[in-house]
């Protein structure tokens, strides 16, 4: 009985690839565009050459991470919005230590590791940010988390054409990039950091052995599903809302920090790259299950990076993998919704 | 308008919450309907105003059979319900909340509408401001606005559910006069109530409602024995009660008093020791609710002293009573109490102190196979509690209690449980008695209040009674007190102890 649910799942979940990409390719032929030849384009803009499998790496990694944050305040039943100003945020504080610190006379291990502690720092601010306006203020987290996000973006555009602007002008492509010693190590001929890799791993293993096995992920889980029931046992409610912005942000803003350090090596406006939306949408399309996100996490990542070489190639837009990744998320919603509404009257 | 209901059935589940139920009221009448919480009183009123549908049976509004499938469509045919909650927009002004009834043209002509609602009042002599915000009403001025929006849509019957509660007794005596006036004028009107006195001043005739039928129908003068026999039954005879002997006192109040929105209850004084089973009587809404909750902490006295055991507790929140001991089980087991999608086990492993970091699951499963087959409960330690029955849902809170207590507070432990599941709960709870603990529990099963309890507190619109002893009091005399009746010669004597 249980075997026949988990494949009706599994059927479910295939019926929705088949028609997200069914759904895309109406789309492309509106267009006037081949669909199999632009998906066969994206399958080698990601994995056809160890250059370009890097370079879906170094997307993944902060994606990844900002899911692991994700997950934690899903299951504490928050919808974290203001994910995305959170990795902003992360960005802005590495940026402000490696300013700081760039001059010293310190070993670069240090500066870089003092870099990515304010990142998560910064993150977890912004985070306790949006929770302070929820659990005290009685703001919903969804509209003061969107707030926040405007307020990011606007800051980082502010220091870059302020404070922290190029000696001369400031300019769209961001601050002075900082010198290479302050990099994050990378693999030889590779752009990935097998630092940041490995953060980004780590992360990910916390966060399923924290939501799976530890009486922190149960009562977070307890605050998640019924705040009250979860308050009459014992669980101090508002301090476990709290801390699961914190934690959040802190995912998020060393995803930040990671941008910065091994990515552009300065602060952007666009540094936060979309990866908070995207990474939302990770994490409803594995409808919040910490096992799947590592490679749910990859496959968003190579569409991400696939996609880039089809303006080239097919003169399409890149942002039709946007297309795809958000009728994914559409179809298998929808999908699920179909299956309860079946369970339901069955 | 004659409105008529012929063989009404409503079954929700198992229960058959509508049994055959036939009556008719003539126009211009005021017809009373009685009975406890649950009798079927609600149901009845909602099938006839279309909020739910009748599983068979007949409606006739003047002798022609009409389908209500709506409240809309009630209203339509003239049939407008006042509920016990007022069913408006409170962040909107009284003339929107006009509008928002009536369908029709995109732009409402609002000053002519403004008109209408100052002429409905002054018939009435209601004093609303159709500007004013509904917010800024109290309970009874959202009344007569529901009524006089009620009567502007049209509607020939209205039905009013408990409408004296939580009104000023100036109020209460306008809106009698309103309704007696609005009868003379051939509207029928149906008012529900649990209050034999205003049964009494208003109604024509009354007909009483137990377990889902119509047991009896009167006209006015009433006999008010007979009533409180037709709405609880005839007496049966208790089982054999242990009488306790009082420990030290676990819980005591000192001069509290609570407020909400609806009412409030002042000067409260109560020692409660250990081992002994405190019985809260009354209808549902008379403050049992917040009475309960300040004992645990949940609602904060706005005056007075909460003592539990030799710590004053007054202004701690529920945490710092479950820390002495105290635990509350609320009345909706699945919404309040546990939660949905976590299962047994993990309910089990929460209510524990954790030990160290990581959950051990092999421990976690040895406790939830004791706990379950300790308390008896048909159900897997993985099963989810949303797929328990409401009796082993109840077992599931009562498993999760601690060990030891020092005072239980439950709200309807018994609610909509088999009486196996009742017997079982009780010889649990009685046992906790014999370790120390003190009970007090909400019920509105009489009988069950004074076959359990060693006291019993009577609640009515607001007032806390003194202490009544359960051995020597009566189901008919409960009855008659949490209908408000006969508070001064049962009380008389005791009201320096209350005072």
């Amino acid at each position: 009985m249980l075997k026949s649910k988990r494949w009706i799942n599994f059927i479910f979940q295939i019926a929705a690839l088949v028609l997200a990409l069914l759904f895309t390719s109406l789309i492309l032929l509106a267009v006037g565009a081949p669909p199999l030849q632009a998906y066969k384009n994206i399958l080698a803009g990601a994995f056809g050459s160890w250059d370009s499998f890097s370079n879906v790496l170094v997307a993944w990694v902060p994606l990844l991470l900002t899911t692991a944050g994700l997950l934690i305040t899903f299951a504490a039943g928050l919808w974290n919005i203001g994910v995305e100003g959170q990795i902003v945020l992360g960005a802005i504080g590495t940026t402000w230590v490696l300013r700081l610190l760039q001059d010293s006379s310190w070993p670069p291990a240090l500066i870089l590791i003092l870099a990515i502690l304010a990142g998560m720092i910064g993150g977890a601010l912004w985070a306790a940010l949006a929770g302070v306006l929820k659990t005290f203020g009685g703001v919903n987290e969804i509209f003061g988390g969107l707030g926040l996000d405007f307020v990011a973006t606007a800051m980082t555009l502010w220091l870059i054409f302020g404070p922290w602007k190029r000696p001369g002008i400031g300019s769209m492509s961001g601050t002075e990039p900082f010198p290479e010693h302050l990099w994050l190590p990378q693999i030889t001929d590779f752009r990935i950091s097998a630092w940041a890799l490995g953060l980004a791993i780590v992360g990910m293993v916390i966060v399923y052995f924290l939501l799976q096995g530890t009486y922190f992920g149960l009562k977070l889980k307890a605050v998640g599903k019924n705040i009250k029931a979860a308050f009459l046992l014992g669980v101090p409610t508002w301090q476990y809302l709290m801390l699961s912005f914190i934690l959040c942000g802190m995912f998020a803003g060393t995803a930040g920090a990671i941008q910065v350090t091994a990515v552009y090596h300065r602060l952007i406006p666009s540094i936060s790259s979309g990866y908070g939306w995207l990474a939302l949408l990770v994490a409803m399309l594995i409808n919040y299950q910490a096992i799947w996100a590592a490679p749910v996490a990859l496959f968003y990542a190579a569409l991400n990076i696939g996609s880039i070489r089809l303006p080239i190639v097919l003169k399409l837009d890149s942002s039709l993998s946007g297309v795809l990744q958000g009728m994914l998320v559409l179809f298998v919603l929808l999908g699920e919704g179909v299956r309860q509404r079946l369970l339901r009257r069955s | 308008m004659n409105v008529e209901l012929r063989h009404i059935h409503k079954h929700f589940g198992a229960v058959h919450a509508n049994d055959d139920i036939t009556l008719s009221i003539p126009a211009g009448t005021i017809q009373g309907i009685l009975g406890e919480n649950g009798a079927g009183k609600s149901t009845l009123m909602k099938v006839l105003s279309g909020f739910i549908q009748a599983d068979s049976g007949e409606i006739l509004l003047d002798d022609q059979p009409v389908i209500i499938k709506s409240p809309a469509d009630a209203i339509q045919h003239g049939v407008g319900m006042l509920h016990q909650d007022p069913l408006d927009f409170p962040p909107m002004r009284i003339s929107d909340n006009f509008i928002i009834g009536r369908g029709g043209a995109l732009f409402p002509n609002h000053n002519a509408i403004v008109r209408e609602i100052k002429q409905l009042a002054d018939k009435f002599g209601f004093s609303l401001d159709p500007e004013a915000y509904v917010d800024s009403l109290t309970v009874g001025e959202r009344q007569q606005l529901e009524i006089i929006r009620l009567l502007w849509l049209g509607a020939r019957a209205l039905i009013l559910d408990e409408p004296t509660t939580g009104i000023s007794a100036l109020q209460k005596e306008k809106l009698f006069t309103t309704l007696k006036l609005l009868a003379e004028q051939g509207k029928t009107i149906i008012f529900v109530s649990h209050k034999l006195e205003d049964v009494e001043q208003l109604c024509h005739r009354v007909a009483v409602l137990r377990a889902g039928q119509l047991v009896g129908e009167t006209k006015a003068p009433y006999k008010i024995e007979k009533l409180v026999e037709m709405m609880f039954g005839k007496m049966i005879t208790l089982g054999k009660r242990k009488s306790f002997k009082p420990g030290p006192v676990i819980l005591s109040l000192r001069d509290v008093a609570i407020e909400d929105a609806r009412l409030k209850l002042s000067d409260i004084n109560l020692e409660v020791h250990a081992g002994e089973v405190i019985g809260l009587a009354g209808m549902e809404g008379s403050g049992q609710g917040p009475f309960l909750r300040a004992c645990a902490g949940l609602v904060r006295p706005v005056n007075g002293k909460v003592i539990v055991g030799d710590s004053d507790l007054t202004g701690k929140n529920y945490h710092g009573f479950k820390r002495r001991g105290v635990s509350f089980l609320p009345a909706a087991r699945l919404e309040d109490g546990l939660v949905p999608g976590l299962n047994l086990t993990e309910h089990f492993i929460l209510a524990e102190k954790p030990q160290g970091l990581f959950i051990d699951n092999s421990w976690g499963r040895k406790l939830a196979e004791e706990r379950i087959s300790a308390f008896n409960i048909r159900g897997m330690p993985v099963s989810p509690v949303e797929s328990l029955s409401g009796g082993n849902q109840q077992r599931a809170l009562l498993a999760l209690l601690q060990d030891p207590l020092s005072l239980v507070l439950l709200e309807h432990p018994t609610r909509g449980l088999d009486i196996e599941s009742v017997i079982y709960i009780w010889s649990k709870l009685k046992e906790r008695c014999r370790q120390g603990s003190a009970i007090i529990f909400i019920s509105s099963d009489l009988e069950e209040i004074l076959q359990y309890s060693d006291r019993v507190l009577v609640f009515f619109s607001g007032q806390v009674s003194p202490p009544l002893e359960a051995e020597k009091t009566s189901v008919d005399q409960l009855g008659y007190l949490i209908g408000g009746k006969g508070w001064s010669d049962t009380f008389a004597s005791q009201r320096s102890l209350h005072a």
